[in-house]
């Protein structure tokens, strides 16, 4: 496997909300993404998950360091795409219009983006909405408009912000099994934040700890089981254990979690 | 069913009745207090002199000039000040100083500069509808979500004005058609005013009719304000719908 994003020995001077930090966000943070590769981002609030992700998607300066992506550049596609954690829809864009959003600016003719408008909502489960406004949609609909809408760009990697943080339980399980359906038929890489354990482990090949003050990450776990997975199969309740006790081994007497 | 419409109606129905009395009644002088009776006459008289039309289309002029131009400086100036911090420096204590001096105060300004011509009662009107479109653009443009452009920024829309278009505009679009429609309402109050002293328009043909004592042919004019500030508003809320349909 080729690796698709590389940080080295990352250093951020800029807190999530891009205001200049006083002290370093990171210290030291090596991480390592395989293309086609599912990894989940855990760590307690403030570790600095979504700032990294942002630096990635280079939506914030780091402030020292090396972020080097390996992607395919082309006029017709945008090799990163975000998902975030409010499904941040333009209340005044019909779903389509909010899905076309990311294509404006690319070289995609009306008919490809049409056609690709058409795919990503049947990905997601939405053909029939795409003429919906976002205020007549339910808060999981609108999120999987805003995974539709960073899909149709057809990046290399996706970065997604808890974006299922703000979701009751059932919605919540639905858009994992979804996610990991879509992950499955287009391939792509995907950085995953939450502070779910449990999802971080029935979604990710590998779990990473995010931690410690300046941030780095503390801890990098294989999830061994296959997929499809189950949620109550013996593999995951395993790893979910291992996780909760090393996210705790990290954290103990530092800042609550 | 449908029992607003008619409890509107019998409220104004009452009201005219109770106003046609006491006119009646002789507590009052008629040229205090004219009937309402008499208003229907006084409007046809006034059509057919051709003042009334003469007037209607005098002050509709001023007025569409005041607004146009004072909602587009208005808007202009207010999202300018929200989108770059260094003209709200220099404008923070300007505004301060300039925006509490009512419309009015300045008439004498206004004849010095334009003389009592047509351009001294459209830059009255066009000063209080300024203030109403500068502040709520200003409002309007500061308070788009901040999500909103990080979005913009992440899906490649990173130049200032591909954000201008696809995000502040029409974020912002909600709260400056509310300040447009509150300077529309604003310009009718200020029509009259601006003409009182000479420029010809349904506020000169009030002060005349005043001065004889005709108060029934004030009262027409009135009533024909209150008409126009109807018309333009219910055309505008049509408009304001089918442009900010994506609200609930």
């Amino acid at each position: 496997m080729a690796a698709i994003v590389e940080i080295d020995n990352l250093a951020a001077a800029f807190d999530a909300n891009g205001e200049p930090a006083g002290s370093p966000v990171f210290a030291n943070l090596d991480l390592t993404i395989e293309r086609g590769e599912f990894v989940t981002l855990v760590g307690p609030s403030g570790a600095g998950k979504s700032t990294l992700l942002r630096i990635i998607a280079d939506l914030m300066p780091a402030r020292q360091g090396n972020v080097r992506k390996t992607m395919q550049q082309s006029a017709q596609r945008r090799p990163i795409a975000m998902v975030f954690q409010e499904a941040r829809l333009m209340p005044w864009r019909r779903v389509r219009d909010n899905i076309a959003f990311g294509l404006e600016g690319l070289k995609v003719d009306k008919g490809e983006r049409d056609r690709r408008i058409d795919d990503v909502l049947r990905l997601v489960g939405l053909a029939d909405y795409g003429d919906r406004w976002p205020y007549e949609l339910s808060g999981g609909q609108r999120q999987r408009v805003g995974i539709a809408r960073a899909l149709a760009v057809d990046p290399d990697l996706l970065l997604m912000d808890e974006p299922f943080g703000a979701l009751d339980a059932i919605t919540r399980q639905t858009l994992q099994d979804e996610l990991l359906r879509i992950w499955h038929e287009t391939g792509k890489s995907v950085l995953f934040v939450t502070h779910d354990i449990d999802e971080a482990v029935y979604l990710g090949d590998r779990v990473l700890l995010l931690g410690g003050s300046p941030a780095t990450i503390t801890q990098s776990y294989d999830i061994a089981a296959g997929r499809p997975r189950r949620r109550d199969q013996e593999q995951v309740t395993e790893a979910v254990t291992r996780v909760k006790r090393g996210l705790s081994q990290t954290f103990e007497g530092g800042a609550g979690i | 069913m449908n029992s607003r419409p008619l409890a509107s109606a019998t409220g104004l129905i009452v009201f005219l009745a109770i106003w046609e009395a006491i006119a009646r009644s002789g507590l009052v002088a008629s040229t205090l207090l004219p009937a309402p009776s008499v208003l229907p006459g006084a409007l046809i008289s006034e059509v057919s002199l051709g003042f009334w039309h003469a007037m209607v289309i005098a002050s509709m002029e001023h007025y569409l000039i005041g607004l146009f131009l004072g909602s587009l400086l208005g808007i202009a100036c207010g999202m300018a000040v929200a989108l770059f911090p260094r003209v709200d420096a220099t404008q923070a204590w300007l505004a301060r100083v300039l925006r509490p001096i009512p419309p009015l105060a300045w008439i004498p300004f206004a004849i010095i500069w334009f003389g009592v011509s047509q351009s001294a009662a459209a830059f009255i009107i066009s000063i209080g509808i300024f203030w109403i479109n500068y502040f709520a653009a200003l409002t309007a443009v500061e308070s788009v979500d901040k999500e909103l452009i990080e979005l913009s920024n992440a899906f490649g829309h990173r130049s200032f004005f591909a954000r201008l278009v696809k995000v502040i505009l029409p974020g912002a679009a909600p709260g400056i058609l509310g300040g447009f429609r509150a300077g529309l309402g604003m310009g009718w109050m200020t029509v009259v005013a601006a003409e009182l002293f000479g420029i010809i328009g349904i506020g000169s043909r009030m002060m005349e009719a005043a001065g004889l004592l005709a108060t029934e042919v004030v009262i027409v004019y009135m009533l024909t304000i209150a008409f126009l500030y109807a018309v333009s508003d219910t055309l505008f809320v049509r408009v304001r719908d089918r442009l900010l349909q994506w609200q609930q």
